[in-house]
């Protein structure tokens, strides 16, 4: 693991153990916003599936109406009753905040123009594009949800990417190279340290031994006087 | 108050103009990305759909809107039938996601 490029100063290995108590503790929070932001997307991945399965089950079968309803009546007279809708559909969006990530809420507003659903006159249209425009009618509402949880997912299996990313990242590359850091800086300082120990009582061995000799000299010097 | 809009084949889309759903009937995929292009540039749509076999030409285009917090752009299936566009979609997410497949697995 790449080791940092740093002085090893007493003052560089306090700094960088900080930096690594800090990164010991985002490793910690993302590793759970990580974890509840699984358990989110799962949750909405579920229902998208259930709800998805039911929606295409309901189309397949929507769509088999409205080719009964073009079969019996006049393609053109299908394509006029279904123009101009009496049904005004929209949507009103608001927010929510899952971990952070920002997920859209939407809100069906129908306003209608009239009294009944059908937004066509009955004369010249068949019952089967009454039935298949009732049946539609039906899944509108899991068709909306739908939409919602399937841009839920994608915003969260994104955000999910990155906190992974950053937790790896945090894991496998920083805290170690931290680690390796702070294990070199303190080896180098017990070895200068000990450097320092052994100059000292070398130092001391050559005063003791420079005393010794010149105690030896003095007491000659006495002799022979 | 957003709209909703309807990409897709004549045949698919026609009864979702009786929904209220503002429909926008395409042709071929080029013309599918213009009219998504244009949707989403307008700013006026929350949610979009798309038959799933002119999604499915035109991936390119729809990853481009992925991280925009809206229009939530959906595929649903069209007229022939659902091609397991949709599903494939919700599958590569969570292999995405969670870095396997855990909820399709039979």
């Amino acid at each position: 693991m790449a080791q940092l490029k740093v002085n090893p100063t007493r003052m560089e290995l306090k700094k960088i153990q900080g930096r690594y108590q800090t990164a010991r503790k985002g490793h910690k929070l993302l590793k759970d916003k990580r974890d509840e932001l699984m358990r989110q997307f799962l949750e909405v991945v579920r229902e998208d599936k259930v709800l998805r399965e039911r929606v295409e089950a309901a189309l397949s079968h929507v769509y088999g109406s409205f080719s009964v309803a073009g079969a019996v009546s006049d393609p053109q007279m299908l394509k006029e009753a279904l123009m101009c809708p009496k049904k005004d559909c929209s949507i009103d969006v608001s927010h929510k905040n899952v971990m952070s990530v920002i997920v859209p809420v939407f809100h069906v507003a129908v306003s209608e123009n009239g009294a009944d659903a059908c937004n066509y006159g009955l004369a010249f249209t068949s019952g089967e594009l009454d039935a298949a425009v009732s049946e539609l009618s039906g899944i509108q509402e899991d068709l909306i949800r739908m939409a919602e949880l399937e841009k839920s997912a994608q915003l969260l299996a994104e955000e999910i990417e990155r906190t992974r990313r950053r937790v790896n990242a945090l894991e496998y590359i920083m805290m170690p190279s931290y680690l390796e850091t702070i294990k070199a800086i303190k080896m180098k300082l017990d070895e200068n340290e000990r450097g320092n120990t052994t100059r000292l009582m070398k130092v001391k061995d050559m005063m003791v031994q420079a005393q010794i000799q010149q105690r030896r000299q003095e007491d000659d010097d006495s002799e022979e006087t | 108050m957003y709209k909703i809009g309807m990409i897709g084949d004549w045949d698919s889309v026609v009864g979702f103009m009786a929904l209220g759903f503002s429909v926008f009937e395409v042709s071929d995929a080029d013309q599918a990305r213009t009219v998504l292009h244009d949707l989403v540039k307008s700013e006026e749509y929350a949610v979009i759909y798309i038959v799933e076999d002119l999604a499915a030409r035109m991936e390119d285009e729809l990853a481009k809107y992925k991280g925009l917090p809206l229009p939530a752009i959906t595929t649903m299936p069209g007229i022939r039938g659902s091609t397991g566009y949709g599903m494939t979609h919700i599958r590569t997410a969570v292999e995405r996601a969670v870095g396997a497949d855990i909820l399709f697995k039979e």
